[in-house]
């Protein structure tokens, strides 16, 4: 879920934002719908809404009882231990991540590696052919190639990668197989893929073509296009391995 | 009325949270009269087993603990860490002593298999031991992040999942009981479990 100003917003391409409703509700939802974790992504990340963001993690945690992400903006230790208190479990680190790395160490250190989640946004590079990393929501681009960059924050400490395609974000034509495929094997730590779940199909071609550990998507479950339990019986034909 | 015991463990929020929402009477305390005159002991936990013994030695609480389960005879559940804590050691980080209310070392994950350690994530329960308050556990998912795990006689198995190695979800001992997962992120069966211990292992 993305959050702005305290409301659940999706876009296409990380652009054009429609408001979805109100997280608490969203989330007692999916909770009911059998999602295994949720993923609260902070997409205004300024001081105001740091504090908004924190009474949300609140408000959740106190109706859904399952592995909360919370991430976007986040540049410190404290605030980390802020959101932890306030339900987290993880914490996702994004543009703070290239911009200190060692904040991921720092983080693992205190929370443990299982708390920090770095997440990568990758957009392809068409001319120079590689997967380019980008910060700041996906507005800007840092020339570091994304298998490159996953390797290295395994080492610092992520015990999880989120690793989210904006070419496909929000246009629901499928994750970007490729880039799995080249991220997954490179490490050891579990990968979320996501950007771009359109139909059922996708999440079966992505589990049976990518070592991934889970599927996050965010607008074919708003608009109830997809519906969890529906979702998971489909995977199960394919003896994916779902709760 | 039920107390958590209080260490500064990581997860103790929101094991509350689980509680409040069950409407279910909680109190964080590191205060031993108020540990010693519970109904029901909870002992959350997140992170490495030897600061966490530290700690609650720091606070002077591990005698408080032994005689509220061992003298007065007052229930007790373990969650992730304080279930770990519950056993007599573990190698996690040089040699520590734990608890010893149940017989048991605790040891590492092997990593074998291409399985990541740590677990993390939802696994299935086996039932091991039928006949206690927890028989529908069986066959249900539950949510676990751990790299060590409990190395113990097969008859404190309440359920057991499978990565790799047979790794004990849920132990009893007497009146002492332990999750390696977490009931608190566990959706519907978790919050069944410690509503199970809150109403029906507790006496009311």
């Amino acid at each position: 879920m993305d959050v702005d100003n305290g409301r659940v917003k999706k876009g296409v391409n990380f652009l054009d934002l429609v408001d979805v409703g109100e997280p608490a509700a969203i989330a007692a939802e999916y909770e009911k719908q059998g999602a295994d974790e949720l993923v609260f992504l902070d997409i205004t990340a300024t001081n105001q809404a740091r504090s908004t963001m924190i009474d949300v993690v609140e408000k959740v945690s106190r109706k859904v009882f399952m592995p909360l992400t919370v991430g976007g903006g986040i540049k410190s230790v404290a605030e980390m231990q802020n959101l932890l208190r306030a339900g987290a479990d993880k914490i996702s680190l994004n543009s703070a991540a290239i911009a200190s790395p060692s904040l991921i160490t720092e983080g693992a250190k205190k929370f443990g590696n299982q708390c920090i989640v770095v997440a990568i946004d990758v957009k392809r590079n068409h001319e120079k052919k590689f997967f380019e990393v980008y910060t700041h929501g996906g507005k800007i681009s840092t020339g570091i190639d994304a298998i490159t960059w996953a390797k290295k924050v395994v080492e610092l400490g992520a015990g999880e990668l989120l690793v989210t395609s904006m070419d496909q974000d929000g246009t629901k034509s499928g994750f970007d197989i490729e880039l799995y495929q080249k991220i997954a094997p490179e490490i050891d730590v579990p990968v979320i893929a996501s950007g771009g779940a359109g139909k059922m199909e996708d999440f079966v071609d992505v589990f049976r073509k990518c070592n991934v550990d889970g599927a996050l998507a965010a607008s074919v479950f708003h608009y109830g296009e997809i519906t969890i339990p529906n979702l998971k019986e489909e995977l199960k034909k394919f003896e994916v391995n779902v709760r | 009325m039920l107390a958590v015991i209080d260490y500064d463990a990581g997860n103790t929020f929101n094991v509350i949270k689980a509680f409040d929402y069950l409407g279910v009477k909680i109190k964080l305390t590191d205060n031993p009269t108020e540990i010693l005159e519970s109904s029901g002991l909870i002992l959350p936990g997140v992170g490495a087993f030897g600061p966490a013994m530290a700690t609650l030695e720091k606070k002077q609480l591990v005698d408080v603990i032994k005689e509220a389960v061992l003298v007065k005879k007052i229930p007790l559940l373990g969650i992730c860490l304080g279930m770990q804590l519950l056993f007599e050691k573990s190698s996690e980080y040089g040699e520590h002593n734990g608890l010893g209310l149940i017989p048991g070392n605790i040891i590492a994950i092997p990593e074998k298999g291409g399985l990541k350690v740590p677990q993390m994530g939802w696994n299935k329960n086996r039932l091991k031991i039928q006949g206690t308050k927890f028989d529908f556990i069986e066959g249900q998912y539950s949510y676990f992040v751990h790299s060590f795990y409990a190395s113990c006689d097969k008859k404190y198995l309440i359920s057991a999942v499978d990565y790799g190695v047979e790794v004990p979800a849920m132990v009893q001992n007497g009146s002492v009981f332990g999750t390696q997962f977490h009931p608190e992120k566990s959706g519907k069966i978790g919050l069944d479990i410690l509503e199970t211990f809150a109403k029906k292992v507790v006496r009311q």
